[in-house]
Parts: C-alpha cells; sequence; structure tokens
C-alpha cells in the first residue's frame, strides 16, 4: 500500500549472487519522517539490503519505490538518497566545508546560496568554525558529522546510514547516537540505518527490521523485538534468552515441562499448536525472578553453579533439580543489591519463578541459534 | 524541512542535475560512458598489444611468403647447433645473474632497510644508477675498466701490474647483467624487509632465540616472497637484456643478439620471429611464477602488523657500512669510469680531459638530433603513457561495469611484463608494417600501416614496453582511496569525471608522477625494442650508442650515453623536488 504518507516501499525484494541468495522475498514500507533500523548478524544480508534501496546494487526481483515513484533499476543518482558509509568516504584533498559543498556544486546554486548553506549544515551538525579543517585533521566524531552534513546538503528524501558508528569508540558512539536521533526527528528525514549492534537499534529507530539469512524475520517497534521475538533467532541476537526445549503442550496456556505444569500467559504462534505438540520455552535471563515472594505459579528448585559480576548485577548460572530434567541450565540476572540482601552464593538452593506472562513458547520446529 | 533555500530543490533535484548538466550529468548515460571507455581499453589493449605479438606466433609459423610451414623453423632452430647454443648460453647468463644480483642486492637491501647506517638515502641513490643509464653503457664501462686498454687491464696505464679477466664473452656479460639487475633485486627486496611485523621479532626474541635463528625463523620465510619476486624479476632482465651482450658478448651469442643479428644481419625475419619466441617462453614462464608469488605475498600481509623500526647496533652497522660502500663504489667507479672516458682525448694515450667526443662530429648515429628525437619520444611517452595508463587503472579499479572485461584488461595490463622489448619491437615490426591480412580470402588493409616508421609508433612502442609496473603503481594508489568516493559522488549527483578531476587525480598525483618518471626515464634509456622500429630520419639516442659502439666510436657512444645519463637523473631530481612540494602542501591535509 502506497500512500503520501509513506516515504520507502520495499516489495518483495530478492537479491542472488549465482546461486547464493543474498535476500529473499524482503518486504517492508517506511512511513514519512520514520527511523529504520537494519538489524542482523555480519554476512546476513543487511548491507546488501541497504545498497539495493540506494540503487548501489540492482536487485533481481521486486520493486523499491521512494516518495512514491517506483526507481527499482534506477541509478543512485536519480533516488534522491543521502548516503553515510562506515568509513565515511571523506575526501582527504578538500576540507569540510568543500566535502559538504561538494554535491550542492553541480547543482548550479550560486556561491552565495552555497556558503550560506554549508554553514547551515555545519550549525546543525555542530561543526561551527571547523568547516576550514580537513578530514584527517578531525577526529572520528568530527569526521561522522562532517558525512552526515554531507549527505544532508542535497536534501534528499531518504537518509542511509551503513553502520555509521561502528568505527566510534564507546564514548563518541553514545553521544552521537542521541544526537543523529535528534537530528533526524528534527529533520523529519526518512532514514535506513543498519547496524549489527543491538543495542543502537533499540535506542534509536522508531521500528526494527531483523535479518536472518537474506530473510526478514521480524518487523517491529523496538519494544516488540525485544519483549516479543518472533523466532528463537531473534530473541537469542537480540538480549540474551533461556531456551528450555522439549516441553510439552498440554493445552493453550500449560505445558509440561519436567513433570509439572508450566503457565504460559499469553501464546504467541503457539496457539495454532496441537495439544501433545513438542515446544521450547523461552525466557530472559532478567525475567526470572528469586524467591518465593511472588505469585506461586512456576516455581523452580535451582542450585547455583556459578555468578557472574557485572557491575550493576550478577548473571547467576543456575541447574534445576529434580524430576527427569534434572541438570537443565538457566541463566537470571539479578540486581547486586539483591545478591548481598539474600547472601545469594555459590552451591545455594535458590527456587526461582518463571512469570506466566515473561514466557514465551516456539514450535519445536524453529530451530533456535 | 526546517532549513529554507535549498531545501525545496529536494524532489526536483534529480531532474535539475539533467538540465543543467546536460548529458554528463545524466547517469544512464554515464553508465554508457564507462562501459564505452572499457571496451575503448580492450579495443586498445588488444591492437597494441595482443595483436602484434599474434603477429609475430605467426610469423614464426609461416615461411617469407606467408605460407604456413607449421613448426618447420623451430625444428631447423633446435638443428642448428650455433643458434640453439644462445638459448643454453642465455640460460648460464641469466641464471649467474640473478645468483649475483639477488645475492649481493639482499645484503644490500637488508643494510638499507634493517639498519641504522648513515649515509642511507646517498647508498639508495647510488644504487639505482644503473636504472637511468642504458644497460649498453655498462658494456661500454666494463670495457673502459676490463677491456684490452682499460683502467684495471693496463693496471691504471702502467703504473700497476695489469690484471686481464677475459672481459668479452660471459664474464663481461654477467656483470654488466647484474650491474642492470641489482637495483631492481634492491627495490624489491627493501620493500619485502621493510613489510614485516615487528611484533614477530619481540616474540621470537622473548622466547630466547639467538640472532642468527631469527634469522632464519623470522626473517628469511618473512621476506621470501619478495625473495622469489626478486628472482623471477632478475632473471626476466637478464635473459632478455640486448644491450650489454651487444656490446661486450664478442662471440658469446645469447638469444636478444641472436634476434638482432637474424633480422637486421642477415633479414631472417622468419627466424628472428622463432628465437623471439623462444625468448619468450621462460620469460612468460617466471611471469606466471611471479605473479602466483606475488598473490601470496598480499595474502600474507593483509593483517595489520606493527613496522619494525631498525635500533643501532655499532658491529652490525660497521658491518654493513664496509659492505655497502664497497659495492655502493663498485657501481659508483663503473660510471666514473665511463664519464671520465667519455671526457678523454684519446683513450689512453692523451688524457686531456675535453668535450670532444660530445661533438659527435664524423661519426654515425645522428648526435644531437638522435638526442633530442629521444627527448622529444621521452616525453611524449611519460605524458600519453602516464595519461592511459592511469585511466586504464582507474577504469579497471574504479568502475563496477562490465566484469568480465575488466579482468580481461587487468589481465592484458599486466601482460608486458612478460614481453621482452626484443619481442615488442620485432612484433610492431610484422604488425605494422604489414599491408593487411588475408582473412578468408578477403583482403582485410591494415589501418594502423600509416603508424610505421612515425615517433608515434615508437612512443607506442614505449608505452606498452613499460605499462605494466606503471600499471601496478597507479592501481595501488587507486586501491588505496576509499571505495565509496564514487559512490559518494553518485549519490549526489555529481558526475564521475567531476570526482576523478577534483579528487581522485590531486590524491593520486605522487604516484601519477613517478609514473611519469618511469616511462621517461626507461624510454631514454631503452634499446631493444626501439632498435627495430626507429627510422633513419627519426634516430635516437640509444640506438646511436649501440650504432657507434659498433662503428668503434667507443668514446662518443660513452658520451651519448652520458648524455641521457644526465637528462634521466635531471628529470628525477625534478621528481623530487616536485613530489617533496606536494607532500608539503598536501600535509596540510594530514596535520593538524
Amino acid at each position: 500500500m502506497t500512500t503520501s504518507d509513506t516515504s520507502l516501499v520495499v516489495e518483495k525484494v530478492g537479491k542472488s549472487y549465482g546461486t547464493f541468495a543474498a535476500l529473499r522475498d524482503v518486504s517492508f514500507c517506511a512511513r514519512r519522517g520514520e527511523f529504520l533500523s537494519i538489524l542482523g548478524p555480519s554476512g546476513c544480508g543487511k548491507t546488501t539490503l541497504l545498497r539495493l534501496i540506494a540503487g548501489l546494487e540492482s536487485h533481481s526481483e521486486g520493486r523499491v519505490i521512494i516518495d512514491g515513484r517506483d526507481v527499482s533499476g534506477a541509478p543512485v543518482s536519480k533516488r534522491n538518497v543521502g548516503i553515510v558509509f562506515q568509513s565515511y568516504a571523506l575526501f582527504p584533498n578538500l576540507s569540510a566545508r568543500n566535502n559538504i559543498a561538494y554535491g550542492l556544486k553541480s547543482r548550479g546554486a550560486s556561491r552565495e546560496e552555497i556558503d550560506a548553506r554549508v554553514d547551515e549544515l555545519l550549525d546543525l551538525v555542530g561543526m561551527r568554525g571547523m568547516g576550514r579543517k580537513y578530514p584527517a585533521q578531525l577526529s572520528g566524531g568530527q569526521q561522522q558529522r562532517v558525512a552526515l552534513a554531507r549527505s544532508l546538503a542535497v536534501s534528499p528524501g531518504l537518509l542511509l546510514l551503513d553502520e555509521p558508528l561502528s568505527a566510534l569508540d564507546a564514548k563518541v558512539r553514545l553521544l552521537l547516537r542521541g544526537e543523529i536521533r535528534q537530528l533526524q526527528k528534527r529533520l523529519g528525514i526518512t532514514t535506513v540505518m543498519v547496524t549489527h549492534d543491538q543495542e543502537e537499534a533499540l535506542t534509536m529507530a522508531d521500528r526494527i527490521l531483523v535479518i536472518e539469512k537474506g530473510r526478514l524475520v521480524q518487523d517491529g517497534t523496538p519494544h516488540d523485538v525485544y519483549d516479543r521475538p518472533a523466532t528463537p533467532f531473534v530473541a537469542s541476537f537480540i538480549g540474551a534468552m533461556n531456551f528450555i526445549p522439549d516441553a510439552v503442550k498440554v493445552q493453550d496456556g500449560v505445558y509440561g515441562l519436567n513433570g509439572h505444569h508450566v503457565r504460559v500467559g499469553t501464546e504467541n504462534g503457539s496457539a495454532l499448536l496441537p495439544p501433545g505438540s513438542r515446544v521450547t520455552i523461552a525466557i530472559r535471563p532478567e525475567d526470572v525472578l528469586i524467591g518465593r515472594e511472588h505469585d506461586s505459579a512456576n516455581i523452580v528448585p535451582t542450585t547455583v553453579s556459578a555468578m557472574e559480576y557485572r557491575g550493576a548485577q550478577f548473571r547467576l548460572s543456575l541447574i534445576v533439580h529434580g524430576g527427569e530434567r534434572s541438570g537443565l541450565r538457566l541463566d537470571a540476572d539479578v540486581a547486586a543489591e539483591k545478591v548481598r540482601r539474600l547472601q545469594i552464593c555459590p552451591e545455594m538452593d535458590l527456587p526461582v519463578q518463571l512469570p506466566l506472562n515473561r514466557l514465551r513458547v516456539y514450535g519445536a520446529g524453529e530451530a533456535h541459534a | 524541512m526546517p532549513e529554507g533555500g535549498l531545501a525545496t530543490e529536494a524532489s526536483t533535484a534529480p531532474a535539475a542535475a539533467n538540465a543543467h548538466g546536460g548529458f554528463w550529468a545524466r547517469v544512464d548515460g554515464e553508465r554508457w560512458v564507462k562501459r564505452l571507455l572499457i571496451v575503448a581499453l580492450c579495443l586498445w589493449l588488444v591492437v597494441v598489444l595482443v595483436l602484434p605479438v599474434l603477429q609475430l606466433l605467426v610469423k614464426s609459423l609461416a615461411d617469407d611468403q606467408g605460407g604456413f610451414v607449421g613448426l618447420a623453423h623451430y625444428a631447423k632452430y633446435f638443428n642448428s647447433p650455433n643458434l640453439f647454443v644462445s638459448l643454453r648460453n642465455s640460460l648460464v647468463v641469466a641464471v649467474l645473474t640473478t645468483l649475483l644480483s639477488v645475492g649481493l642486492g639482499f645484503g644490500y637491501a637488508y643494510a638499507l632497510a634493517r639498519t641504522t647506517l648513515f649515509g642511507r638515502g646517498l647508498l639508495k641513490g647510488i644504487a639505482m644508477m644503473p636504472l637511468f643509464a642504458p644497460t649498453l653503457l655498462n658494456g661500454i664501462a666494463l670495457i673502459y675498466l676490463f677491456g684490452r686498454k682499460g683502467l684495471v687491464t693496463t693496471g691504471m696505464f702502467g703504473l700497476l701490474p695489469g690484471v686481464d679477466i677475459g672481459i668479452y664473452g660471459p664474464v663481461g656479460i654477467v656483470i654488466a647483467e647484474t650491474l642492470y639487475a641489482f637495483p631492481q633485486a634492491v627495490l624489491i627486496l627493501v620493500i619485502a624487509l621493510k613489510m614485516t611485523d615487528a611484533r614477530l621479532y619481540e616474540a621470537a626474541q622473548s622466547l630466547g632465540a639467538s640472532p642468527l635463528r631469527i634469522f632464519f625463523t623470522v626473517t628469511l620465510p618473512g621476506v621470501r616472497f619478495g625473495l622469489m619476486s626478486a628472482v623471477f624479476v632478475c632473471f626476466i632482465l637478464s635473459f632478455t637484456d640486448f644491450g650489454a651482450p651487444k656490446v661486450i658478448g664478442g662471440n658469446y651469442s645469447v638469444l636478444a643478439t641472436d634476434i638482432y643479428k637474424q633480422v637486421i644481419g642477415q633479414q631472417n625475419f622468419s627466424m628472428g620471429a622463432v628465437v623471439s619466441v623462444v625468448l619468450l617462453i621462460p620469460a612468460l614462464l617466471a611471469f606466471i611464477a611471479d605473479r602466483l608469488v606475488q598473490r601470496r605475498q598480499v595474502a600474507a600481509f593483509a593483517a595489520r602488523s606493527v613496522p619494525l623500526v631498525p635500533r643501532p647496533n655499532p658491529r652490525r652497522d660497521a658491518f654493513f657500512l664496509a659492505y655497502c660502500w664497497l659495492i655502493g663504489g663498485v657501481i659508483g667507479i663503473f660510471y666514473l669510469t665511463a664519464l671520465f672516458a667519455s671526457l678523454v682525448k684519446v683513450w689512453p694515450y692523451q688524457l686531456e680531459l675535453g668535450l670532444w667526443h660530445y661533438h659527435f662530429s664524423g661519426t654515425g648515429g645522428g648526435g644531437y638530433g638522435a638526442f633530442w628525437n629521444s627527448l622529444r619520444m621521452s616525453a611524449h611517452s611519460a605524458l600519453w603513457g602516464t595519461a592511459i595508463t592511469f585511466l586504464a587503472a582507474y577504469l579497471i579499479e574504479k568502475t563496477r561495469q562490465l566484469h568480465g572485461l575488466r579482468q580481461l584488461a587487468y589481465f592484458l595490463s599486466l601482460a608486458p611484463l612478460a614481453l621482452p622489448g626484443m619481442v615488442i619491437g620485432l612484433a610492431y615490426i610484422f604488425f605494422f608494417n604489414a599491408r593487411g591480412w588475408d582473412i578468408a580470402g578477403v583482403f582485410v588493409a591494415n589501418p594502423f600501416n600509416w603508424l610505421y616508421a612515425t615517433m608515434a609508433i615508437l612512443v607506442l612502442c614505449n608505452i606498452v614496453h613499460f605499462f605494466s609496473v606503471s600499471f601496478l603503481t597507479a592501481t595501488t594508489a587507486l586501491k588505496q582511496m576509499d571505495r565509496e568516493f564514487e559512490t559518494v559522488s553518485a549519490s549526489m549527483g555529481v558526475p564521475f569525471t567531476k570526482t576523478l578531476v577534483r579528487v581522485t587525480v590531486p590524491v593520486c598525483l605522487p604516484a601519477i608522477l613517478e609514473i611519469g618518471m618511469y616511462y621517461f626515464v626507461n624510454s631514454m634509456a631503452t634499446v631493444s625494442a626501439v632498435i627495430f622500429l626507429y627510422s633513419a630520419d627519426l634516430p635516437l639516442a640509444s640506438v646511436a650508442v649501440a650504432n657507434m659502439d659498433d662503428a668503434g666510436d667507443t668514446a662518443n657512444a660513452c658520451a651519448m650515453s652520458m648524455l641521457i645519463v644526465a637528462a634521466n637523473i635531471l628529470i628525477r631530481l625534478m621528481y623530487g623536488a616536485s613530489t617533496s612540494g606536494i607532500r608539503r602542501r598536501s600535509q596540510a591535509w594530514l596535520t593538524r
């Protein structure tokens, strides 16, 4: 569906190199002003997807529509997109000013217009007064800002960011994350960012597209993707996840595990599975609750086998005991304060609770990564 | 969008670009322009390289009337003992030269790359001297040192007991070729010795390995690809060189002089073609081996490593100081002797100094006219060669169209490395002098025939002869540039030609100047290819050296060689000055 509010439509796009399918049947769209993040492990095809949108690669199947115009097959120069590369690709022999003005000069704008526009852009990215410097004289973060200003100079309808922060050190990365997001909101420019950093995607994007082996496996808000991962792959790629295999469905909302019944609050796709199906139950380590202080459902007896200190919290390695599933391992993230209060230590017996509305159920057919 | 001004142009930007930039800004046009240029490059390489070599091969299989005789010429060649012996001689010379130049060059390169020796810049300069001279001069200098009336043979004209080492023949050729191949070996080995990871040495030292053990377990394995490359390059150079054996070979025939004798002496073109093919095959094998080695070397050094910074070591440095100045001194003595001989009135009887031999009166060769022609030819070769080479490397490295054709162009661009100058020269005569070809009963006139015996064919021949090294220099420079420069420009609607002019060429300027200098210096000094191609009204300096030497006017030949060396050193100094100027200017890009 294409409305005037839709800035980008990617429709059933596929790309093959010989017999290798880099992308298969990818479809999504972006509203005007939306910030999309394409997330996936290296080699999953996410950069290929970005390059297809940019027109740097030609796609084998499907269509790309930008601002209502079918640009499939059109070269990058006809797509009105701004691109920021991982390497920034700033021209080393041109000053920051001239880098930013590079695209403007061939558009027939007057010198005054160009100068005014470049000043405006330098202000916009917080680089006022730095225009005379050459790229090699700028820090990584400053280079990134110049690259951003350069891509925005020609007023693109779509901004494409290819791992824009991965070459920066952690502090600058955090700072620029916020700045890019603010700038994007202020300009209202539709943006697609490729990243392999889940935290970057979670904090910056309106929507996250998770790519696995060339397929779009989930398209949702950061909350959707984190709290309701569509597949075990998504669950393990974004954040950590405990997988408890070989549970059996008794009925909707009730699963047999270790001789007990585990209750699950919200079913996802598993509602379709018939009773008796083998399933994998999943829970995030931070959702595993310690002690009996909560509701009495889904209590599992465990022993602490190891503790990993992580500053604000501990990650506990727990071994489930009792029943035929004795020896099952479970990770739990517990606030350091709680660990001190309960005096948790290795070899200690520790019953834990699996809250029913935090459990996810995956059919056995969905092999998890 | 909050900004005014150009923001309103956003939606109409591509249309506006079309309207302003016309043909060049239309990107579909741009794709076609690139395709067209790639096709043109391939066609050019086919015409100046593939077709002439094919013509040479055909010639070796045909009789003088053009009838196909199969391998009859080859059978004749391998059955005539005095021709066949040249192959053995060439191999002997090449193997000995390779051992000597790589062996001596390794120590020299080690001193330059791995010690804190005083005067390394000067030592490197001295070692590079032979690159500026025609190989004929190496032979001539040897005659003045070890010839019948040479300095050493007569013991400084009777001051000391003289020694005759029998310079005419294999001894002289090997010495002259070693002098010729030595700088190439040093250049390759210095790079190999510098491309070493210091951490390997630190690891070896921390494990308590002795210096000798470190040498055999770290140093040698680290430079093995460089060593192999040096071996192949020196082999090809000495196996195919014409100048030195021409002057000092005496009756010791080698393949390169055989081609000359067959073609110029006996007008036996078919046999000349056969000998060329015999010369080509070992060179081709060495070339293929070298390429295989090079590929592995690149792979071996892909990881990020810490450069090795040599530290002072008095005993080691003293040893290398003596070693280098001994070799540097010998090289210096060669060229100083030649300079001296060119200034002496009548060697060895009247040792007054003057410029008599620089008048070139009463001798053949063409005198200053020839020197001037050589300068013009070299300037043209440098200009056109640099332009074509850089554009070729750019098209192959930076465009994304026509992958297959670009691979073909890459392969063809490296092929001249395997082609000896004699082979190129002879192939060019056969190809460009042909009136036309009978193709399936239809006579096709040769559209390139007009080039024969012009300045253009000399320039073309030089461009092809020295193409590969220049091409690799350009490719290396282009590879160091971000691959996304072109994409970024395209996304902003900037035509690729503009980015080429405003970014690519300025950033690659040092490499471009280096290529220009390389073409100029080699075009001045080369004799092997052009000796078949120059015409009587276009004499050349290097050919004049050969002809004057032939006629017994050794002092004049020596003087002309000195002019060539002087011109080349001047160009080298100009190159040095301009690159340091550029470096100073481009410091602005690099320093805070």
